[in-house]
């Protein structure tokens, strides 16, 4: 029998990356059922990788100047060699966007076609968050429009104004997500012709909103002072868009092109475990099913291998260059763990995961992929196995004790309470501060008044003075920040 | 299902429009940075591009994120010996171990740089930025003006390389139009003619009709006969010569490298001439520059040897000041030229020479110049030819005087003698 081995050099072609692409399509679609997009697959310099890098990930994107400090860093660390590029850069687009560096060798091409195109593609078409907050078919060409809007707008208004507009929107980014409601799905011409009707429209309630027709009643005091909002807003970007006072049209089209392009976001931040976890083990399952198959040799899987361990390597914490829990690798081990409760249980995991022990592990991973993201994943999919195997160990850093004390490790009394504290790690609601617009004071000096809401006493850092005069400045008139400990107190801490 | 693009050709430098948005915003900080890197730089690299830093603290990116303090909690890999109910330190400083993610709020005591690199252009821009001759007057010259070729309408004659096509074939359309006009209206008549003589009855073969068909044909022989294009079609490009007001300038420096000014010394003294000489040939593209080097006696020479070699003896500033407006008499006529100086000296001279020099200046070189700036490189005190040179700088503006007393001061000196000033 001739040899199938696709190719034994290290050096890639197009026909040798096309033979690899179809025979992991092969696997991915009829032997696992990968359900993917079309993939586009694009074959790029170093030097477009660290653009692709800069521009966060994007294929294009508006000009700011924090993306040019980007792009000089990674060029930095980069051509220091203090940092390997990313293998791959992958883009939640519909087809599935793959950039695939130059300098890679053929197994890591295969392995990144792998990884991105049929893992992480999968993911991006599967996983409830992505389905409900982003459309892929959309978002280029939203991009597309974005970028002509703002370098219109800088023409028009020149460019140190949109600059200053579009760094108070950057620092309040991450606080200009929609939590529960699905946004429609954005389209260029969509867009385009609802933009001017928008701006008009928006102008006019704002106008509403602060007309001040004198209907004081006998007494004094003016009727109609509930407070406003009437309920507490979360998404600061979005009540700025809509309620600023000041603002001009073009101002609010730029406040909304920063907050739709950080809800697009915001799948990613909360799945990164789970995404990368997902990817890791179908390019380590694919490639091996290659290798089973006879179509790679075994000097092909010793470089698989090597740029596998090193992706996957979870340094201790005490090692000299431990940075926290590596997604990769406790992904990857979640999504193996997952598949050995399947196929070979032990007693302790049929106790623990009853329902899912022995059964089918392809139908398992994907629901498990479907339906959770990293908080929810851990508490639910974490065995006692892998706690062990990964020595895990929770501490409780409380700045009113002198220690720091260990509060469960892996053991029998310990495994739920390490497998909360670490879904909890991975709450995207606890690692950021939850801050809510709680009062306009439309009848008085129009502030704006922010509520800080404490959870385990952590309090702001000191950047957010300087976020909050972001917020002034977008707002316009004079803005509060408080802070609500867990006794509900209320404290004034910045006012501007 | 799958589709390959090489990109690799693509545009590589889309970020450069960030990049230089980024170094734009930071030029302030930019801009202190490469002035002290200027001065750590030995004499031979200054000329290239250079790494810089700016503390990452004025660069950085603000957002709501939680502080140091309060309770959290954190889970962590690589449990050896702990068990539940053990009291750990605080870990010293960066915190690494139990509080691993405090980095961030902890390190703020050592300022973090943000390094990166400039190329050699950006590197210049951002040190000569806001630097300029003083006083640079464009001289409006009678005789020996520079001229500037311009653009002016067109010509009939002129050489081939400069015939425009378009102009030319209008010229030549609206020629045969003119003449073939006559031939034209003769043809339309003859029709008309023809057509009347057919209404009438007459037929295709009658003699009239076809000695008016040739009449015809011989009208058309003619127009076909005009020359498609004729020399008195041609039209070229015209150019002028137009006066050009001039900036044509001279720098002489003048240095000291006597036996007082020690090897450190003469090393200033070249940086700072080093500066001086990247910053003229950066922003004056048509300047020359003379060396003048002097101990005892001054001597004229180029570049190479002016900055590179070695030569001692005892110091008669004087002698430079003579050999310069010697110089300047014979080569650059004040009138044509805007003349500039820059001296450097430890400031050692024969007493006597001091008040030579002074009156030197005030009589003869000054008048001449449009700036001189003198830096006395010596970190002691002032000797007559400072003093001497005090009195020159009461009584002329355009006579400036700074002391350098090490590396550090060289580039703010440079800069305050040659920064731009407000009208």
């Amino acid at each position: 029998m001739t040899s199938r081995i696709i190719s034994d050099s290290s050096e890639w072609t197009f026909a040798l990356l096309e033979r690899f692409d179809r025979e992991l399509g092969r696997l991915a679609h009829e032997v696992y059922g990968l359900d993917t997009y079309a993939n586009q697959i694009e074959v790029i310099g170093s030097e477009q990788m660290i653009d692709a890098y800069s521009s966060v990930g994007l294929p294009i994107n508006y000009h700011h100047w924090s993306f040019g400090k980007q792009f000089v860093s990674t060029e930095q660390t980069y051509r220091r060699g203090q940092m390997g590029l990313a293998y791959e850069i992958v883009i939640n687009s519909n087809p599935c966007i793959s950039y695939l560096m130059e300098e890679n060798t053929l197994p890591m091409q295969a392995l990144v076609i792998a990884h991105a195109c049929y893992g992480h593609n999968s993911f991006f078409k599967g996983n409830y968050l992505f389905r409900a907050w982003t459309s892929a078919d959309a978002i280029i060409d939203y991009l597309v429009f974005a970028r002509k809007y703002i370098a219109s707008c800088e023409e028009r208004y020149g460019e140190a104004a949109v600059e200053l507009l579009l760094d108070s929107c950057h620092a309040l980014m991450n606080h200009g997500v929609d939590r529960y409601q699905r946004p429609a799905p954005l389209s260029m011409t969509e867009e385009q012709r609802r933009q001017d009707e928008r701006a008009d429209y928006i102008q006019s309630q704002v106008n509403d909103l602060w007309r001040t027709i004198p209907t004081h009643g006998g007494d004094g005091t003016p009727p109609g002072d509930a407070p406003w909002p009437p309920e507490p807003q979360e998404n600061l970007l979005y009540f700025i868009e809509k309620n600023a006072p000041l603002l001009e049209p073009w101002q609010r089209e730029i406040v909304r092109i920063v907050r739709k392009i950080s809800q697009y976001f915001y799948p990613q931040r909360q799945t990164q475990v789970m995404n990368e976890g997902w990817a890791t083990f179908w390019h380590f399952t694919l490639i091996n099913r290659l290798y089973d198959e006879g179509f790679v040799s075994d000097g092909f899987m010793l470089e698989f291998l090597q740029s596998h361990t090193g992706v996957i390597f979870q340094p201790p914490f005490d090692a000299p260059y431990y940075s926290g829990l590596n997604p990769y690798a406790l992904g990857f081990a979640m999504m193996r763990d997952i598949r050995r409760i399947c196929e070979s249980p032990t007693a302790e995991d049929r106790d623990w995961f009853p329902d899912i022990a022995g059964g089918d592990w392809l139908k398992v991973l994907d629901f498990a992929m479907r339906n959770f993201k990293d908080e929810s994943f851990i508490a639910q999919f974490l065995s006692p196995h892998l706690m062990r195997e990964f020595h895990l160990f929770a501490v409780r850093d409380d700045d009113r004790e002198d220690t720091i004390a260990v509060t469960a490790i892996h053991e029998e009394q310990g495994y739920r309470a390490l497998r909360q504290a670490l879904a909890e790690q991975y709450n995207l609601g606890s690692r950021e501060p939850n801050i809510q617009v709680v009062n306009v004071d439309r009848r008085g000096d129009r502030s704006l008044t922010l509520r800080h809401f404490r959870h385990n006493r952590r309090p702001l850092a000191e950047s957010a003075d300087e976020v909050l005069r972001h917020v002034r400045r977008l707002w316009g008139f004079r803005v509060r920040m408080e802070s609500v400990d867990e006794q509900g107190r209320v404290q004034l801490i910045a006012e501007l | 299902m799958s589709h390959f693009i090489d990109r690799r050709l693509n545009g590589r430098n889309k970020s450069a429009v960030n990049r230089q948005r980024f170094i734009k915003r930071y030029k302030t900080q930019l801009k202190r940075a490469v002035a002290d890197a200027v001065n750590k730089r030995s004499i031979t690299d200054i000329d290239s591009g250079e790494q810089v830093g700016i503390p990452s603290r004025d660069i950085s990116e603000p957002v709501f994120h939680h502080g140091p303090g309060g309770t959290r909690d954190m889970v962590h890999p690589g449990n050896r010996d702990f068990l539940t109910g053990d009291q750990i330190q605080r870990p010293e400083g960066g915190g690494r171990g139990g509080s691993g993610q405090g980095k961030a709020g902890k390190g703020g005591l050592g300022e973090d740089e943000f390094i990166f690199d400039l190329s050699r252009e950006e590197f210049m821009d951002l040190l000569f930025d806001d630097l300029e001759l003083p006083n640079l007057v464009r001289n409006q010259l009678l005789g020996s003006t520079e001229f500037k070729t311009i653009r002016s309408g067109y010509r009939t004659d002129g050489a081939p390389s400069n015939i425009d096509v378009v102009r030319s074939l209008k010229g030549s359309i609206a020629r045969r139009t003119a003449l073939g006009g006559p031939h034209r209206a003769r043809i339309r008549e003859l029709e008309e003619e023809i057509a009347a003589l057919l209404a009438l009855g007459a037929q295709a073969e009658d003699p009239r009709i076809l000695i008016l068909r040739e009449e015809i044909e011989r009208q058309r022989t003619r127009i076909a006969a005009l020359p498609f294009i004729d020399t008195f079609d041609l039209r070229y490009q015209g150019f002028v010569k137009q006066p050009e007001p001039t900036s044509k300038a001279v720098m002489v420096c003048i240095m000291d490298v006597s036996g007082s000014m020690d090897q450190a010394r003469k090393n200033l003294a070249k940086r700072f001439f080093i500066l001086l000489y990247l910053f003229l040939k950066r922003n004056y593209d048509r300047i020359e520059v003379v060396f003048i080097r002097h101990h005892t006696v001054a001597q004229e020479v180029d570049e190479q040897e002016f900055f590179y070699s070695r030569e001692t003896g005892g110091t008669v500033v004087s002698s430079a000041l003579d050999l310069t407006y010697d110089v300047l008499r014979q080569r650059y006529d004040p009138g044509v030229w805007n003349i500039y100086a820059a001296q450097a000296s430890d400031g050692d001279n024969w007493d006597s020479d001091s008040a030579t020099c002074r009156d030197l200046l005030t009589t003869k070189l000054l008048p001449l110049m449009r700036y001189f700036a003198y830096v006395e490189i010596t970190p002691r005190q002032h000797q007559s030819l400072w003093y001497a040179y005090q009195e020159v700088a009461a009584a002329h503006r355009h006579f400036a005087m700074r002391q350098i007393d090490g590396a550090d001061d060289i580039f703010p000196v440079f800069r305050d003698l040659f920064k731009r000033q407000v009208a």
